[in-house]
């Protein structure tokens, strides 16, 4: 029996998973991620079993929360943005050591465009790097087959797997066909082999070399995969290999069926005797793959004297930002003018101007960046140091308030560097949750220094860009700045309202003054969550 | 049957809940769909637009080809311009007149409603105006669905089904309200 549910790409995996008897679910929120742990903390069957869904401090705590679980037998996913890999990196590479137990699955959602990133990199790279299997699911309904597979997968070779989502498919909506009866969890079992899970040398030596023979069994299961199917063609003089939702782009082009062979990739591993077959069988191929050109370097090889390949690092296809059906058939026409794939096209508006985002109306963080402004008027050379969020939106106009946005954290310790290299003053702000994900180890460093830096920490009570996630320091900011052993007298609060624009102002002037560290919390609740509170509050 | 649709608006409008109203109704008549959203930064009071494509076969991809959009729905005059070369050469545009202006680059109004009439198949109504008439602003974007359920290949009673089972947890005065909108904005000829 099977219920028919419009899901998006990630309410299908996170289903996918609780219909396959996971047991927790671990994350920080992370665009386009976040909604997997959402759809988990709101689903009645996971609320029901009380599967484990409260948000982790940042995505290496939630990797080994996950691990932690899958070392007890249980089946769990953990969740993340592309960048959020980089800051789980060292548990992700490391789990490939210990393997897995109960199945795991490590969740990587890529956002080729950077429609809310600051990079595109390909998550493929860390599965491969690691030696970990991945599934690049191609469409919804793969996303949510593919959480039952990936745990069996998981388990069967007892190590963790990679899932690779990307924008497109993650917050895209289609039907999906679902089972109607959850799978049991996993009974707790401990792991039979107990000497892996302790990576010293004499242990990892020999776990090593047995990876390595595993990878093997990786790619024999890569060429049996139910998701890697090869489909013959009519026209030899091309074949395709199209990897994930690349896939789909090719199939727009082709409404009455692809005249060429084509060889779908979703699960790595790339099946080497797959590969060979497909190009075994046309002239030469196309490599059509959403991020970076993963598949494409590994088969061109650093001699490139092989079969004849085309795609993004020719040109072909382009090789920033992610891929459409427009200019995977443009592609397509280079090769082969005569496919005819070109429609009519209208031009575009010359009236139409960019109407880029802003912070919202009645939002805190502008209350900050105003007084800010006004308080570092009267310095020679201020700089301030930015950070992940909302806030970095402080950049645009009318505030142009910040000088650097890097990744989760670097607002405190660039800060902190500029000012060992004489910067005065130097200013970093930085949202509530951005802190409590990485700012605190930072701010331990211009403790131990009393660095003369002014560290503002917007705190709107929530993770505001990625749609009001809770915040794990909300209610504990200032105990954790005294815990770190910020001095009292230069940590202080005010509500970041406009009636306080002046003592507010007042404030970081004097702060910035101030030859050593302060830390300034400026608190006002997101409005969206307030209104959201508000109307529930009425509701009840 | 196949429909692709581009819903354009400015973040916060109120264009998800259109696309939730049609899928619902495109799920309950066993149809084919894909819809893409952005969400993230964009969602900050900047352009949103998602792709819905409809069909009783299968699709493929979640974002439509330029040239093949067979409509145009938007909540803001400038943001139904944005996607134009998107539209097929029969391609309909449905939007509201009313501008949202909150950067100071915003262009002319007649500008704007010249270019979108010299598209041809363009409905324009002011959907706030007739929302306010008949039942509250909020409801603006009902009145938009109305005035385009003609061009979505689905019937009145089943886009009408599926905005009482998509505001059913919302209580009776928000269903009929939104009826009311929806009912308004059919209504409008053009």
């Amino acid at each position: 029996m099977k219920n028919k549910l419009l899901l998006l790409g990630d309410e299908a995996l996170a289903l996918g998973a609780i219909n396959a008897g996971l047991s927790g679910a671990y994350a920080y929120p992370g665009t386009p991620s976040t909604e997997i742990l959402e759809y988990v903390q709101n689903n009645p069957v996971a609320r029901l079993r009380k599967i484990h869904s409260h948000w982790s401090s940042n995505e290496k705590t939630a990797v080994e929360e996950a691990l932690g679980m899958s070392f007890c037998g249980k089946r769990a996913i953990v969740s993340m943005k592309h960048v959020g890999l980089n800051v789980a990196a060292d548990p992700f590479m490391n789990s490939a050591m210990t393997g897995a137990n109960g199945g795991l699955l490590v969740i990587s959602a890529d956002d080729p465009s950077m429609h809310s990133s600051q990079n595109e990199q390909d998550s493929r790279f860390y599965a491969n790097f690691a030696i970990i299997p991945a599934l690049e699911p191609s469409n919804q309904q793969e996303a949510y087959d593919m959480a039952q597979y990936g745990f069996s997968l998981s388990e069967r070779i007892g190590m963790p797997v990679m899932v690779r989502l990307v924008t497109r498919l993650s917050h895209s909506r289609a039907v999906v066909a679902a089972d109607a009866e959850p799978a049991q969890e996993n009974q707790f079992k401990y792991p039979e082999n107990t000497a892996q899970w302790v990576l010293m040398p004499v242990n990892s030596r020999k776990r090593y070399n047995q990876l390595l023979d595993l990878r093997e069994d990786m790619e024999n299961e890569a060429e049996t995969s139910p998701f890697n199917t090869l489909t013959p063609g009519t026209d030899r003089r091309l074949g395709i290999l199209a990897s994930g939702i690349a896939y789909n782009y090719i199939m727009e082009c082709f409404p009455e069926g692809c005249p060429f062979p084509v060889l779908k990739i979703s699960q790595y591993p790339l099946p080497r005797r797959k590969v060979a077959e497909l190009v075994a069988s046309c002239d030469a191929v196309l490599v059509a793959e959403e991020g970076q050109p993963f598949i494409e370097q590994a088969m061109r090889g650093i001699l490139d004297n092989g079969p004849k390949i085309y795609g993004k690092l020719d040109g072909i296809l382009p090789r920033a930002g992610e891929l459409s059906p427009d200019s995977v058939a443009a592609g397509l026409c280079k090769l082969l003018p005569d496919l005819n794939l070109a429609v009519q096209v209208r031009e575009p508006s010359t009236t139409v101007v960019a109407r880029p985002p802003a912070l919202c109306q009645g939002c805190g963080h502008r209350d900050v960046y105003a007084a800010l402004n006004a308080a570092l008027d009267d310095c020679a050379s201020p700089k301030v140091f930015g950070d992940i969020g909302c806030y970095t939106l402080g950049w645009l106009s009318p505030f142009n308030a910040i000088d650097t946005c890097v990744d989760m954290g670097a607002s405190i310790t660039m800060a902190k560097g500029a000012a060992d290299a004489g910067q005065r003053p130097a200013v970093a702000i930085i949202g509530d949750s951005t802190f409590t994900h990485s700012g605190m180890t930072g701010l331990l460093d211009a403790v131990n220094e009393n660095s003369p830096i002014t560290v503002i920490i917007s705190d709107n009570l929530t993770t505001g860009m990625t749609g009001g996630q809770d915040s794990q320091g909300t209610g504990k900011l200032e105990e954790i700045c005294l815990g770190l052993g910020v001095d009292p007298d230069h940590l202080m609060t005010i509500d970041s309202l406009p009636k306080n624009f002046e003592d507010m102002k007042k404030l970081f002037a004097s702060e910035f003054a101030y030859e050593g560290l302060s830390v300034v919390i400026a608190r006002r609740e997101c409005i969206q969550t307030a209104r959201r509170h508000a109307k529930a509050k009425k509701l009840s | 049957m196949k429909k692709d649709i581009i819903l354009a608006g400015v973040g916060g409008q109120g264009i998800l809940s259109i696309a939730t109203i049609i899928g619902n109704a495109a799920l309950r008549l066993n149809m084919y769909l894909k819809q893409a959203e952005v969400h993230g930064m964009s969602q900050r009071g900047g352009d949103v637009m998602s792709c819905l494509r409809i069909s009783t076969d299968p699709i493929a991809s979640d974002l439509i080809p330029k040239g093949k959009v067979d409509l145009i729905i938007s909540l803001e005059p400038m943001e139904a311009l944005r996607y134009i070369d998107q539209l097929a050469p029969d391609g309909h545009i449905i939007t509201s007149t009313e501008p949202f202006v909150n950067i100071p680059t915003y262009p002319e109004m007649g500008t704007i409603l010249q270019e979108l009439e010299s598209h041809g198949n363009c409905i324009m109504l002011p959907c706030e105006n007739i929302a306010k008439e008949v039942a509250s602003a909020r409801a603006s974007n009902m009145v938009l669905l109305g005035a385009a359920t003609p061009m979505l290949g689905l019937t009145t009673d089943d886009i009408k089904q599926s905005i009482r089972a998509v505001f059913e947890s919302k209580g009776e005065k928000i269903i009929n309200d939104n009826l009311a909108a929806f009912n308004a904005g059919l209504a409008h000829q053009f």
